[in-house]
């Protein structure tokens, strides 16, 4: 480690300045000896104007050709999952995969998985700021987004998986004509409900205050009086008075200490939809920790995802570093032991427990007709994290890439096995029966993905990315700001 | 904010500082000398701003610890009282449902719809509280009067406002005052 007599934040150019270690001044420290500080979270010797500039851009002017080629890709995406939507409403239900014995197919695997998805943003905004993690300035506007995209996608499934969609507000509980007909509030369906709706209100709101200061950022930045309306309008006339900062930090540490509880819970109560019922193989109680670590497994992996376009498509490399990028690598290798440790330990207890039927249905599992998704599932989600063992892969753009769309593979593999193997194999062997996935299958996967990643571009077309008052905060002031002096108005002393 | 009155013909005095620092030692400054109607504006948020002019509250977290618990007593009276009474009749009858003799009243299973209504009642009210008290959404403030403000207050700027509302305000006496404070810039702020 090169050792620096000043700070060299404002000559930190790029990427290829970072080395993900400290940086060392010499002499520094209270007494004299080295201080060692973290590296800038912003790199290429940026001012607070450049911020704004390079943040607000995209949405300032009209889309690049890269933008206009994802987002009809994307669009074609959506096109295929309302395609499928009208065929499956003319249809019915027939002409999806599922039957007896294995009733919950695809819907409720994509449920699951697009839920998981949903947990990293509000991780990343509620855990990682009580937890101070700065770099989470870069990547938390982006992830937040991503929740909410993510959890009106998972939202659509159990929807049209009830079979007749048009009664699904029969779901939320209110004094009603029917009956009236409450919910069974015993039931982890009826808990679902709770959770869902309550983790995406709070996810919007989340987001969305934290989007106010920045609104009013591009509402000043805007010319057209139209624009400026629009985004007057959007940020609530903020000004940025101190009595406005106070309320506001105070509204998002509270947000943020009531969203932590709550993004553990949610994958929570949706294992509650497997824990709770009697079948070998989901009646264990491993099962909310290990969903909650899947979750932010996988929902981290679609963060480095969408990370990697926003870096290379959107030029955002300054605000989101190989550093950032590194830290995500670390979570998500953490994060995979503890989901391969989960899958060991479902073995470890299937065998202690004496249980012939929990035995039997692990056999199965990793060694029955589904071994091949047991393999996908074990291989892309406990093994192959394991090259970040490595800081040269950790900072490798391309291996975080190709890892984090195996992670998701294997995520959605995981919900799979979880699902299939244990419906396939019923208590009678005269019940026993295969479960494939039809075209309908595959066009609602598809579809969803069209669906999410139409609402991100969207986002990145009309909204500030990256949260630009959070940035500008953890940015060193020495290299940010400087005002030159007016001459007319020369400072007096008092 | 104040209503325009004759004897106020502007809306207040406004200064700007070079840096976070300038402004809150600005801001100390100007309340120690006493006064009160005024407020600092900065792209991101300052700690010790509030509290260097007297505006540190606690409102925002009474106000939520107040909606959490509505939350909770709401979540668990309504699975309670819907699962173990009749209810008052009509659409307001409840729903006991015996099953195999179980406890109608089977709060374990109860905690997790309170839970999730504790946590979005006090979310909701965190976010409404902290508009309601900013005064939002406020479509006309007449600190967007001032040029620099416009251009700078939401990115590079850090302002300082003496309000002619303050008993303390003279026009004169309060610009010379921001003027000794180091002020880079100081502007009338019209109604």
């Amino acid at each position: 480690m090169t050792r620096h007599n000043v700070s060299p934040y404002a000559t930190v150019m790029d990427d290829s300045q970072l080395t993900g270690r400290p940086i060392v001044l010499a002499g520094a420290g209270p007494y004299g000896g080295d201080l060692e500080i973290d590296e800038p979270l912003v790199t290429g010797g940026k001012k607070w104007t450049d911020v704004d500039r390079d943040i607000c851009m995209h949405a300032e002017q009209f889309p690049t050709k890269k933008w206009w080629i994802a987002f009809s890709v994307a669009l074609t995406g959506l096109g295929v999952l309302v395609f499928a939507l009208i065929t499956l409403f003319y249809s019915g239900m027939g002409i999806l995969g599922v039957n007896h014995p294995v009733g919950w197919g695809s819907f409720i695997i994509n449920f699951v998985f697009w839920i998981g998805i949903g947990h990293a943003g509000t991780l990343i905004s509620a855990v990682l700021f009580l937890f101070r993690q700065q770099w989470r300035t870069g990547i938390n506007r982006a992830a937040e987004a991503m929740t909410l995209f993510a959890v009106a996608c998972a939202g659509i499934f159990p929807v049209i998986h009830l079979g007749r969609p048009w009664f699904a507000y029969w779901l939320v509980p209110y004094p009603n004509a029917r009956g009236p007909l409450w919910v069974n509030f015993n039931s982890p369906l009826a808990w679902d409900i709770f959770a869902i709706s309550t983790y995406g209100l709070v996810s919007l709101v989340f987001w969305y205050i934290g989007l106010l200061p920045d609104l009013a950022t591009m509402r000043d930045r805007a010319t057209h009086p139209w624009r400026k309306a629009i985004y007057n309008a959007m940020s609530f006339g903020w000004n940025g008075s101190s009595r406005a900062w106070r309320h506001y930090e105070s509204a998002y540490m509270v947000l943020a200490a009531l969203a932590t509880p709550l993004v553990f819970s949610v994958h929570t109560i949706v294992s509650f939809d497997f824990a709770t019922s009697v079948m070998p193989g989901w009646h264990t109680t491993i099962f909310p920790p290990y969903f909650v670590i899947g979750a932010i497994f996988s929902g981290f992996a679609m963060v480095i995802t969408l990370m990697t376009f926003m870096r290379g498509y959107f030029g955002m490399k300054n605000y989101i570093t190989l550093n950032h990028m590194e830290s995500m690598a670390k979570i998500l290798m953490l994060t995979g032991m503890l989901v391969g440790f989960a899958y060991s330990t479902e073995f470890f207890m299937a065998w202690y427990s004496g249980s012939e039927w929990e035995g039997f249905v692990f056999k199965n599992r990793a060694f029955g007709p589904y071994g091949w998704a047991y393999a996908i599932m074990f291989t892309c989600n406990a093994i192959i994290p394991q090259v970040f063992w490595f800081k040269s892969m950790r900072r490798n753009t391309l291996v975080l890439f190709i890892v984090s769309i195996l992670v998701n593979v294997g995520m959605w593999f995981e919900r799979y096995v979880i699902v299939v193997t244990s419906l396939h194999r019923d208590f009678l062997p005269s019940s026993w029966g295969m479960y494939a996935l039809t075209a309908w299958d595959y066009a609602f996967l598809i579809g969803s993905f069209g669906l999410f990643f139409t609402l991100f571009l969207l986002f990145v077309r009309f909204l500030p990315v990256v949260a630009i008052s959070e940035v500008k905060g953890v940015m060193d002031p020495k290299v940010a700001r400087s005002i030159p002096p007016r001459a007319s108005a020369a400072p007096q002393e008092a | 904010m104040q209503a325009s009155t004759p004897s106020t013909p502007i809306y207040g005095v406004m200064a700007e500082f070079r840096s976070a620092d300038a402004l809150l030692e600005a801001g100390g400054r100007a309340y120690r000398e006493g006064y009160r109607v005024l407020d600092a504006f900065s792209p991101i948020p300052i700690h010790g701003m509030a509290e260097a002019i007297g505006q540190a509250d606690k409102k925002v977290q009474r106000a939520v610890l107040a909606g959490g618990l509505a939350g909770m007593a709401g979540g668990f009276g309504l699975c309670t009282w819907t699962s173990t009474t009749e209810g008052i009749g009509g659409i307001m009858s409840g729903y006991a449902l015996n099953v195999g003799g179980r406890p109608l009243l089977s709060w374990p299973a109860f905690i997790v719809p309170t839970f999730e209504t504790t946590i979005l009642f006090a979310a909701i009210t965190a976010v409404v509280s902290m508009i309601a008290f900013n005064g939002l959404p406020l479509p006309y403030h007449p600190v967007f009067n001032v040029e620099r403000f416009r251009d700078h207050a939401s990115q590079d700027g850090f302002f300082l406002c003496i309000e002619a509302a303050d008993p303390k305000f003279d026009a004169e006496g309060t610009r010379a005052f921001l003027q000794g404070l180091g002020a880079r810039e100081v502007n009338d702020v019209a109604h």
